[in-house]
């Protein structure tokens, strides 16, 4: 009875907060936001902090990661440094148009380089001011707060975070990078809503890291709404290199109309908790969703990713790959679901998880999960959950490798296959080498700054 | 006299170096508790070809893979020196490095490890071992292309993973190309001549028959007298029961091919 009390308590003090701060939520922001802060409230009351019985959170407790006493970000700060001057990202030949956030809030920052004309890359809350029609088309329009608590908290808490738009026929051969960055003076609760638009015949190479900048403590709440009209293209990359006292949970919506192609590609390196939900909508026929994912654990690290693949309309095709390889005592999860519809004729499903095991005291849960109601469709998936297999490894040492070298050779293979599935060939370097630093033992950090993983 | 003696003790070890390669007493080794090897003695010296050959399960690819370092047989009792060096105490790669190399009877497929990369990591860790510099990337790629015309291996390996895809044939190609590469003192050839057919087995024989050298030793294991027509032996010991019942010259590989294996089964009972 006690626990129930307390988890209880523990939704009621986020409530408590938004009731004592909701002047200030409703304060400054755009009508497109207060209007929908009202209802996600609400809903969020309604669920309460997802707990392990509701079926999509069985396998990732965030109970705990809600209990420190955060401070919480609702006003923009004053820029006390800028990002772009202290971080210089290290990827060579990438030339990537570079944007920052700081604890979800876009920084105002000149970057090297022009977008294409009409290309808008911008603070989320300044667009809804300036152009509050453009964002009220599309905010809060598939993030469904009434059936996910995170996402209505997301909205309830939503100030900023970055907007992208890509006009029609616009094809934006520099790839866009988005670093967010946490860095508070204290232990903080950080809620960044982006929105990303592609008109029609759009094509975008989108780059997002997330970073923590210091050794406080962090519970990310991000929500990101992703529109892709007719034969728009969109690659979205995502690095999350975070610290071990970093809960990241990440919700990730997109929407796609006809033909268009949207591949997704997660690379989970460093983080406490990790938790991506990726939710694709095949609003349009003859359209193509590839959603891969890796992520390297170790300590009691955890990584829960959590996808949705919604075949609405005939000749789909989706494709997904996700690989872990869980060390010491971490916990990975992968559900994935592949929901074909009853229009959505001669789609093509695919699905495959593959985990490898480095120590007794790692678990994996695997989830696939496939519901069909149209007749003419093909539908895969397989999962794997094994450990490095000792004939290829006795192999690699009889030929004089030693053993953590051929180990790592191993690793390297198994997740090569994810890596290989990265188009930007500078990035995909990149990662490979971030990949094997990682594997090696080494935190794999893409920057220069002073963050420590050893908490 | 002091430094004479130990000058002395130098010089003894030096030849016990130079004439003896491998020298295994009394070895015993079992898997999954079964004892396989049960008491076998093997003396190899420099430049000398052994055959081992014998029935199925008599404990070839056992001694094979003991003498390589597999983790799961386990020696229950002798002792093995590698030229003056307790073998059985080293990690594989050690092993391997020292100059005993084993060619696999069952060459392991590694999807996602390129064969290149493989190679020159393997090629690398040898010279380290030995205080050389490691390779640069052109002195390697000429080395390889060298080696591959050796062993006369036409598969492509750029971009291709270890064994993956190969055939039978290209598997224990494959094998002897990275014998070649390596330069072992001593090779293990298990069951090299297993699945190829006459004109694999001639190039294989060839590759094998193009590295040999009076410092350099093999131990060759086989079912069959027609590998031995292309690696001649100089000795042919017969494996039963993981005992070495058998020992003479080359001429007893024939024999063995014209009376099979039933009169030493009869000779030693079963």
């Amino acid at each position: 009875m006690s626990v129930l009390v307390e988890k209880a308590d523990l939704s009621l003090k986020y409530i408590a907060h938004y009731n004592k701060v909701k002047e200030t939520l409703f304060e400054g922001s755009p009508d497109v936001l207060n209007a929908q802060r009202k209802k996600a409230f609400q809903d969020f009351v309604m669920q309460g902090i997802p707990t392990n019985k509701n079926e999509k959170y069985k396998y990732t407790n965030l109970h705990p990661h809600f209990l420190p006493n955060f401070s919480f970000i609702h006003q923009k700060e004053a820029q006390k440094t800028d990002p772009n001057a202290i971080f210089h990202c290290d990827v060579p030949q990438l030339d990537s148009y570079v944007k920052t956030t700081t604890n979800g809030w876009f920084n105002e920052s000149k970057t090297e380089g022009d977008l294409p004309e009409g290309v808008i890359l911008e603070s989320l809350e300044k667009m809804m001011k300036e152009q509050p029609g453009l964002v009220e088309k599309y905010y809060a329009k598939i993030a469904k707060s009434d059936t996910d608590a995170m996402v209505a908290l997301n909205t309830a808490f939503a100030k900023d975070g970055y907007f992208l738009y890509v006009p029609k026929n616009v094809v934006c051969e520099q790839p866009i990078q988005l670093i967010n960055f946490l860095e508070a003076p204290k232990d903080s609760f950080v809620t960044q809503r982006n929105l990303v638009v592609l008109e029609q015949g759009a094509d975008v190479k989108l780059i997002l890291c997330d970073h923590t900048l210091n050794l406080n403590r962090y519970l990310c709440n991000a929500v990101t709404e992703i529109f892709v009209g007719e034969n728009a293209n969109l690659d979205y990359y995502t690095l999350q290199n975070q610290h071990n006292r970093t809960a990241n949970i990440s919700s990730v919506f997109v929407q796609q109309e006809r033909d268009s192609v949207v591949t997704s590609h997660t690379s989970s390196f460093h983080g406490g908790l990790i938790r991506n939900n990726m939710e694709f909508v095949l609003n349009g026929e003859n359209t193509e969703a590839n959603v891969f994912g890796m992520a390297f654990l170790d300590k009691k690290q955890h990584v829960d990713n959590f996808t949705q693949i919604i075949h609405k309309k005939p000749n789909g095709r989706s494709n997904q790959v996700y690989k872990n390889v869980l060390d010491n005592e971490a916990t990975g999860a992968f559900s994935g679901l592949i929901h074909v519809v009853r229009d959505a004729q001669n789609t093509n499903a695919f699905q495959q998880n593959n985990n490898l095991l480095l120590s007794d005291t790692a678990t994996m849960q695997t989830k696939p999960q496939l519901i069909i109601d149209a007749d003419d469709v093909k539908c895969s998936h397989g999962a794997t959950v094994g450990q490095i297999d000792e004939e290829a490894l006795f192999y690699l040492r009889a030929r004089g490798i030693n053993e953590d070298k051929a180990r790592l050779m191993m690793m390297n293979a198994f997740m090569h296959e994810v890596v290989r599935k990265i188009s930007v060939e500078a990035l995909r370097d990149r990662i490979d080498e971030l990949v094997e630093r990682r594997l090696n033992g080494e935190v794999a950090k893409c920057h220069e700054c002073a963050y420590q993983c050893e908490v | 006299m002091l430094l004479y003696s130990s000058f002395e003790r130098v010089g003894e070890a030096f030849l016990k170096r130079a004439t003896i390669m491998l020298k295994i007493k009394n070895l015993y080794a079992s898997v999954d508790g079964q004892e396989i090897l049960k008491g076998i003695n093997l003396e190899i010296k420099p430049g000398e070809v052994h055959a081992i050959m014998g029935p199925n399960g008599s404990g070839k690819s056992t001694l094979a893979n003991v003498l390589a370092g597999k983790q799961e047989y386990e020696v229950t009792a002798g002792e093995v020196t590698f030229l003056g060096e307790n073998l059985l105490d080293k990690a594989p790669e050690t092993r391997a490095k020292d100059g005993l190399f084993l060619s696999f009877q069952y060459p392991v497929e590694i999807p996602g490890v390129p064969m290149a990369n493989f190679i020159k990591t393997a090629v690398n860790e040898h010279r380290v071992h030995r205080g050389e510099k490691e390779l640069t990337a052109g002195q390697f790629l000429k080395l390889m292309r060298e080696k591959m015309e050796l062993v006369e291996m036409k598969t492509k390996l750029t971009n291709r993973s270890v064994n993956e895809g190969f055939s039978g044939g290209e598997k224990k190609k494959n094998e002897i190309f990275q014998m070649a590469m390596l330069e072992p003192k001593l090779a293990i050839l298990d069951e090299t001549d297993s699945g190829l057919d006459i004109d694999a087995l001639r190039t294989v024989a060839n590759g094998v028959n193009a590295l040999k050298s009076p410092e350099t030793s093999s131990i060759v294991i086989t079912h069959y007298q027609r590998l031995l027509d292309y690696i001649v032996p100089d000795f042919v010991h017969i494996l039963y029961h993981g005992k070495i019942v058998k020992t003479a010259g080359k001429e007893l590989a024939l024999e063995l091919e014209e009376k099979g294996y039933d009169w030493i089964k009869s000779e030693k009972g079963n």
